[in-house]
């Protein structure tokens, strides 16, 4: 028998919780649709979340394309089938992969497995988007080093942590309901080992009572720890938490079972969640708003 | 023995690629620290060295690379007691906004090269921006010579400025401390 998920109208990562709940009652062996008919928006989480729940499931699912014409064709210009064809059995027409100059997203997805894959992505980042990034969101052209210094940094916690493999995408958004102003969101997912057990791993210090995946979101994200004896490790994540918070911006972290958010003035996330549906690796979102002018 | 090392030019030799400009991953760091590190060799046990290092060709730096190369650059320097002066030359607000973060990780401070002179920036006591401000006034400081109108404790100062001088921050020539940017 074979289970079908709807995948939401809308898939975000807010919105991505409903699949995880969803997958959570389905066994690893199991067959699995995965119903996109009806989606007509992904953000960049959405979109590099399911390709990660893809690689995390060990058989493999079957994926029903958007119906939306419109949503195939972002779909397929964040270059997302192009990804998905390696993880699902793909149903429906889907477009060609669109060449890169014909691409608006401002950073298709984009594997990231080693250090060279982070070095593209930052002068991908630097040469086509950063006068984009500094126009529409009104901040001084210079800050986009920032912006591409937090990329490198969220991307390189894949090399470090994941054990494998996982994908970035940046996009701008005009959030006009939400917040009546444009953003820059990143997203990046793997389905590695996840903090909890990469703290694990390191023998040279115990762990405090209380540990799960909450208190390994705590730790590295809030503390900077890190499984490295190394006293310098653990700053890339501390480092991208203070420009984010410089430009008014959120990251959110999920790992496992829990969600920490660094939540700004601007939004009503709940800055910890626990006892999540389990989603194996880290799922890493930033979302720098426009500057208002003051 | 002035030694002045492009930071540019030493990433576009690291990498195998030649395409990168910047200073980004914690292996990229690691390879340009040990190609400096190499470039250096021949002033171990040569007795007082000038490192000037350059950032003028580098867009950007993230803390991975900066604690790479910078922080651990500085600290072996000093663990290993060498007579090391480093100098910051070429650095701007995009640079610093990852190594003052790196820094402060460490309570390290470093020598900047700017245009109105040489700064110290990072982390240091009271007394040590005190004794490193009264030595950039005044050029040099002997301590045997030590003003009269100064109302700080000598003992005091001077406890600063050997700290400084076994931080590497500034020289010393016999009884003599001289800021290390005035010689670059």
């Amino acid at each position: 028998m074979t289970t079908v998920i709807k995948l939401p109208p809308s898939l975000d990562e807010q919105t991505f919780e409903q699949v995880l709940e969803q997958v959570s009652g389905v066994p690893e062996d199991a067959k699995m649709l995965l119903d996109a008919r009806h989606t007509k928006w992904a953000s960049p989480y959405g979109l590099t979340a399911l390709l990660t729940l893809g690689q995390a499931r060990p058989s493999r699912a079957t994926l029903a394309a958007p119906d939306s014409d419109e949503t195939l064709s972002y779909w397929s210009r964040a270059n997302f089938f192009y990804y998905a064809n390696e993880l699902f059995d793909l149903q429906g027409v889907v477009p060609k992969r669109a060449s890169a100059s014909e691409s608006s997203v401002l950073l298709p997805i984009t594997p990231v497995k080693g250090s060279e894959d982070v070095h593209e992505v930052v002068g991908h980042i630097q040469q086509k988007a950063s006068q984009i990034i500094a126009t529409e969101l009104g901040i001084d052209p210079k800050a986009v080093i920032g912006f591409a210094m937090t990329l490198s940094e969220v991307c390189q916690n894949i090399i470090e942590h994941a054990g494998q493999g996982g994908w970035v995408m940046v996009q701008m958004y005009n959030w006009r309901q939400r917040l009546g102003r444009r953003v820059v969101c990143i997203a990046v997912c793997d389905a590695g080992v996840g903090f909890r057990k990469s703290l694990e791993s390191a023998s040279h210090r115990a762990l405090p009572d209380r540990w799960d995946d909450a208190a390994a979101l705590e730790s590295a994200v809030m503390r900077g720890v890190s499984r490295f004896r190394d006293p310098g490790r653990g700053q890339g994540l501390a480092g991208a938490r203070k420009y984010i918070g410089r430009w008014d911006g959120k990251l959110s972290v999920r790992s496992g079972t829990a969600r920490i958010a660094i939540v700004p003035d601007w939004d009503s996330d709940a800055p910890l969640l626990e006892q999540l549906p389990y989603f194996p690796g880290a799922q890493i979102e930033v979302t720098i708003p426009e500057r208002t002018k003051r | 023995m002035t030694n002045h090392i492009d930071l540019g030019t030493v990433l576009r030799q690291t990498l195998s690629a030649s395409l990168y400009s910047n200073l980004v991953t914690r292996p990229t760091g690691a390879a340009v620290r040990i190609q400096i590190e190499t470039m250096l060799a021949h002033t171990l046990g040569q007795g007082q060295a000038l490192i000037v290092i350059d950032f003028s060709h580098v867009s950007m730096i993230d803390f991975s690379c900066a604690d790479e190369i910078i922080a651990k650059l500085l600290m072996s320097h000093v663990a290993q007691g060498r007579e090391s002066y480093f100098v910051f030359r070429g650095m701007t607000d995009d640079h610093w906004a990852a190594i003052e973060t790196v820094l402060e990780r460490h309570g390290l401070a470093l020598v900047v090269e700017r245009d109105t002179g040489v700064e110290l920036m990072g982390v240091l006591t009271v007394s040590e921006r005190r004794a490193w401000d009264m030595l950039k006034e005044r050029g040099r400081l002997a301590l045997a010579d030590f003003p009269a109108d100064v109302n700080e404790e000598q003992d005091l100062v001077r406890d600063a400025l050997d700290a400084l001088w076994r931080r590497r921050l500034i020289m010393r020539s016999d009884d003599m401390y001289v800021p290390i940017g005035d010689l670059a």
